[in-house]
């Protein structure tokens, strides 16, 4: 890796800058004592942590990346990534919560919108009073993001959207959501063009909420657009450039993602790790028993792994240097980490890591969806795969 | 008003961490242990910072005594929102027996050269529970003190606080310049917003040594030994008052 102005060489990794440390600081210290105490409960109740969500807004943690001339905390995608995984560890749905609104939301307007634009569809999504959300996936298509068959037309000085947007995280309480529909058909995927829709509008309405496997405190539901009428100013980007936008877009998002799972594994193993020093069986502390200390071994090797491959596929995108397939590798070794971490949390607890005395099977069901959303662990492996296959060009 | 207050912040051990004494029982153990700030210190720096966004004061400043690690407590008080810092560096044996009495002298001898109108500290620091640096500071400087404060209000240029003292509350009022003590309830620390966290980078922290300011630190108490509290006895269980009554008497407690 190159060392030159602004781009943090691999030896820092193993320090991070003081910055960074102390905002990582600042956001482990708000999870632990704001967060961690009330997860269980959001997820028995599938309550979205408004109040939370507000507190975090004033800290500048729902738009990071945001310069401060727009109201964000102006900070890099590795400050970023430092705090969701952070918030994550505490709560997981904020984890996503987070991350959706910085990386799916704000990022793609951040990246492609008009001056205008980002001053109407980011400043209030700053706060923590506004939360947004990404619509791509549709019910026939998730992996094949390029058969989008929402429709946009233009009729005159509007743009009217129709089709059905699938597994939509936020949308039940989000203010806005950027949706990829197609404006030509023929073109296929580069006939794709992205839209800013308010939230609630004519024409926009709401599936019923999914009862998930986890991250249950984040909403999860279709948005069905039946005529729905938009200005033609809220096109985001040039017309066709939809798809592109929205890889774009998911290929920070999915680090996003990987410190969620990332947070999810060290707190499985936080969990793990203080039980085997608790419990006591064949007269000692279990974690003196060598199948338990593997198990553990394992655990940190996995998340650690993982976590460095986030942080270099972070700095790689702060430096302005190509992390697509960097940014792949880390999500897909930490939601791998993170299925594998907290089962074996549970492995550890026994009969206790079944129940919800424990967090560990709150985890176990958190970590699920990271090998799932933004990108199948499927689809991150033929990412990795073309990009290798790309460097070995003949 | 034209107020400037001085904050002392001191870097103790976690309050969450699990305190170990050192196998040769001179001390605790603190390497590789986590250190954060005096939880009754962040209370003072949000109550300073308050004050200031209130405009009741002008200026804060934060101030600590210890080696280089200290400059990340002063850091955090830069991030919760004061204006600079102060370093006062004191390392090696020096800073193992640094107590009130030194730390008081170099706050007295601060507050005169920075001509400060208010010194806010934490009532007692969680690793040795002194609670003596504040009045001591006052003393020093002949300063009225409002020491365990839960709430502080200006009044001209007065100032009303009200103390949590054993029987209740008391509210007193004193004349500025002042020393004030916080307690817990005085207010809810912020955490640090991003924003501040990168603006703070970008405060001053001087450094001074306490020779400087005519100060010497070497100390007139000795460390002899440092121990564990004893193991806790299991407790008995009794089926009636009387029982209890008995038991009470036979102990020798009633």
């Amino acid at each position: 890796m190159v060392v030159g102005h602004g781009v943090r060489c691999l030896s820092q990794l193993a320090e991070l800058p003081e910055l960074h440390q102390m905002m990582r600081q600042t956001c482990r210290d708000y999870a632990q004592k704001e967060l961690a105490p009330i997860a269980a409960q959001l997820d028995k109740d599938h309550k979205f942590p408004a109040k939370q969500v507000k507190e975090l807004g004033a800290m500048g943690v729902m738009a990071v990346e945001v310069p401060e001339s727009l109201g964000g905390a102006g900070m890099d995608y590795l400050a970023y990534c430092l705090a969701v995984e952070e918030l994550s560890r505490g709560c997981a749905s904020t984890g996503v919560i987070v991350s959706v609104n910085n990386s799916l939301y704000l990022g793609p307007i951040l990246k492609f919108g008009t001056e205008e634009q980002k001053k109407q569809w980011i400043t209030p999504f700053t706060t923590g009073d506004k939360v947004g959300c990404f619509a791509l996936s549709e019910p026939g298509n998730g992996s094949d993001a390029g058969a989008a068959s929402t429709l946009a037309q233009q009729e005159g000085d509007e743009w009217v959207l129709n089709g059905t947007k699938a597994w939509i995280t936020n949308c039940w309480d989000a203010s806005a959501t950027v949706v990829f529909a197609t404006t030509d058909k023929s073109l296929k995927h580069k006939g794709i063009s992205a839209f800013l829709v308010p939230m609630p509008h004519p024409g926009l309405s709401l599936g019923k909420k999914e009862d998930k496997l986890g991250i249950r405190a984040s909403s999860t539901a279709n948005i069905i657009l039946e005529d729905c009428r938009i200005p033609l100013g809220n096109m985001l980007g040039e017309r066709g450039m939809g798809f592109k936008i929205a890889m774009q877009t998911l290929d920070s998002g999915r680090l996003g993602i990987a410190a969620q799972a990332l947070g999810i594994a060290q707190a499985a193993l936080d969990c793990a790790a203080d039980y085997a020093h608790k419990r006591t069986a064949f007269g000692a502390p279990i974690g003196k028993l060598q199948a338990i200390q593997f198990k553990l071994a394992d655990m940190a090797l996995a998340t650690e792994s993982a976590r460095l491959l986030t942080w270099r596929a972070a700095m790689l995108r702060d430096a302005k240097k190509p992390f697509t397939k960097e940014a792949a590798m880390a999500k897909l070794a930490a939601s791998e980490a993170a299925t594998f971490v907290s089962h074996q949390a549970i492995q550890v607890l026994g009969g206790m890591g079944y129940v919800t005395d424990m967090p560990a099977e709150r985890h176990y069901r958190d970590a699920r969806i990271t090998e799932i959303y933004e990108g199948t662990s499927e689809i991150q492996r033929l990412v990795i795969a073309n990009n290798i296959l790309k460097e070995y060009q003949q | 008003m034209s107020a400037r207050v001085l904050v002392g912040v001191k870097r103790v051990i976690d309050y969450a961490v699990k305190i170990r004494v050192k196998p040769d029982r001179t001390g605790v153990v603190t390497d590789g242990v986590k250190h954060s700030m005096n939880p009754f210190c962040e209370i003072a720096v949000e109550e300073a910072v308050k004050l200031k966004e209130k405009k009741l004061v002008k200026e804060v400043v934060a101030v600590s005594c210890g080696p280089q690690q200290v400059q990340e407590t002063i850091r955090t008080a830069l991030a919760m929102g004061a204006d600079r810092g102060i370093h006062v560096e004191v390392s090696g044996k020096d800073y193992e027996t640094l107590g009130p009495l030194q730390v008081s002298k170099i706050l007295a001898a601060l507050a005169k050269k920075e001509q400060a109108d208010l010194i806010i500290l934490g009532k007692q620091a969680i690793d040795d529970d002194c609670n003596q640096t504040g009045q001591m500071t006052a003393a020093l400087l002949d300063w009225p003190q409002g020491t365990f404060a839960s709430e502080l209000t200006f009044e001209a240029d007065k100032l009303k606080v009200v103390r949590e003292i054993d029987g209740g509350l008391e509210t007193i009022m004193i004349k500025l310049p002042a020393v004030v003590t916080a307690d817990l309830r005085l207010n809810t620390p912020r955490y640090a917003t991003l924003p501040n966290i990168m603006k703070a980078k970008k405060k001053k922290i001087a450094n001074v040594k306490p020779a400087d300011l005519g100060v010497d630190v070497s100390s007139r108490l000795e460390v002899l030994k440092v121990d564990e509290p004893p193991q806790r006895q299991a407790g008995v269980k009794v089926e009636t008052v009387e029982d209890l009554v008995g038991k009470l008497k036979e102990a020798g407690r009633i």
